[in-house]
């Protein structure tokens, strides 16, 4: 198994994630490009995905969003695509949509999303970058009510290892 | 469970100011280890016994530290909780992308096992 996600705060204003994959970094890319393989992994246990809607390219828009299956409430993420370098960077601005959900985030401050991903010997290192408005947003991300229902267990992802075994 | 509300978001932005100094942060490695004087604080540090004062008044107001005002010598010692509690934030983040990266590594091994078109397949590793 790769080693877990590492969590570093570069400024006051940003948090860095950096995770390598046993993969090449083509692989890597598509998984977060095409929105068939983005609705597999990208979200929160308990979840679907029913909106992927993804315009790769320099000004192309996207928009995510979640339905919980418990309560059927909705919340999401859209923005713009600011710089995509196949198969290397993609950076895009990052608003959200609280949809139904009770909790407010200042919809009005994007966070800067940059993906950076390179190849070592078939292992791909993933950089995520994500700058907030403030530091106040930062810390925010982290309360939207999404993590109350990640503290779920990982059956989604065991059931997915069972496939690909 | 608390709500990382913007109360405890000033909170977090005292604690992890206070963090961001490198001789405040050595001043928590050796309060770790047991509770000290501000004399035996400034020891170790080219510093006078002023400037590590001012110090460890930026760490109290964060609350990672305390003083105890009974005892003569008035040592000061750690408060881990709010330590704490800053490195718990950092790892609701982590918690986060680790999951959704669990699932992309499933994701990947079934996209990388798919060329076969066998159900089953062996393991690449």
């Amino acid at each position: 198994m790769p080693k877990p996600a590492e969590v570093t705060l570069p400024s006051d204003r940003e948090v860095r994630v950096t995770r390598t994959f046993n993969a090449p970094r083509q692989l890597v890319w598509d998984a977060h490009n095409k929105p068939d393989l983005v609705r597999k992994w990208q979200g929160y246990d308990g979840w679907d995905m029913p909106v992927c809607d993804m315009d790769v390219r320099v000004g192309g828009k996207y928009k995510w969003q979640w339905r919980s299956r418990e309560d059927g409430k909705q919340f999401g993420f859209f923005g713009t695509f600011t710089e995509v370098n196949v198969p290397s960077k993609l950076v895009h601005d990052q608003y959200y949509d609280p949809g139904d959900m009770d909790f407010a985030m200042p919809a009005a401050d994007p966070c800067i999303v940059s993906l950076e991903l390179s190849e070592k010997n078939g292992v791909t290192t993933l950089v995520c970058n994500m700058t907030f408005a403030s530091k106040e947003a930062r810390e925010d991300a982290v309360s939207t009510g999404m993590t109350d229902g990640m503290e779920h267990s990982y059956t989604r992802l065991d059931d997915m290892l069972e496939v690909a075994e | 469970m608390e709500r990382y509300g913007y109360a405890s978001s000033e909170r977090l932005d005292l604690t992890f100011a206070a963090l961001a100094d490198p001789t405040r942060r050595a001043i928590l490695a050796r309060l770790a280890t047991g509770e000290a004087t501000v004399t035996e604080l400034a020891e170790p540090f080219e510093m006078s016994q002023p400037a590590i004062s001012k110090h460890l008044k930026v760490l109290e107001r964060a609350g990672l530290i305390s003083m105890d005002v009974d005892a003569q010598r008035r040592p000061r010692k750690l408060e881990p909780k709010r330590l704490e509690e800053a490195v718990d934030w950092i790892e609701r983040y982590r918690e986060i992308f680790e999951q959704n990266y669990q699932r992309l590594d499933a994701l990947l091994e079934e996209l990388q096992a798919k060329p076969s078109k066998r159900k089953r397949s062996r393991k690449s590793r």
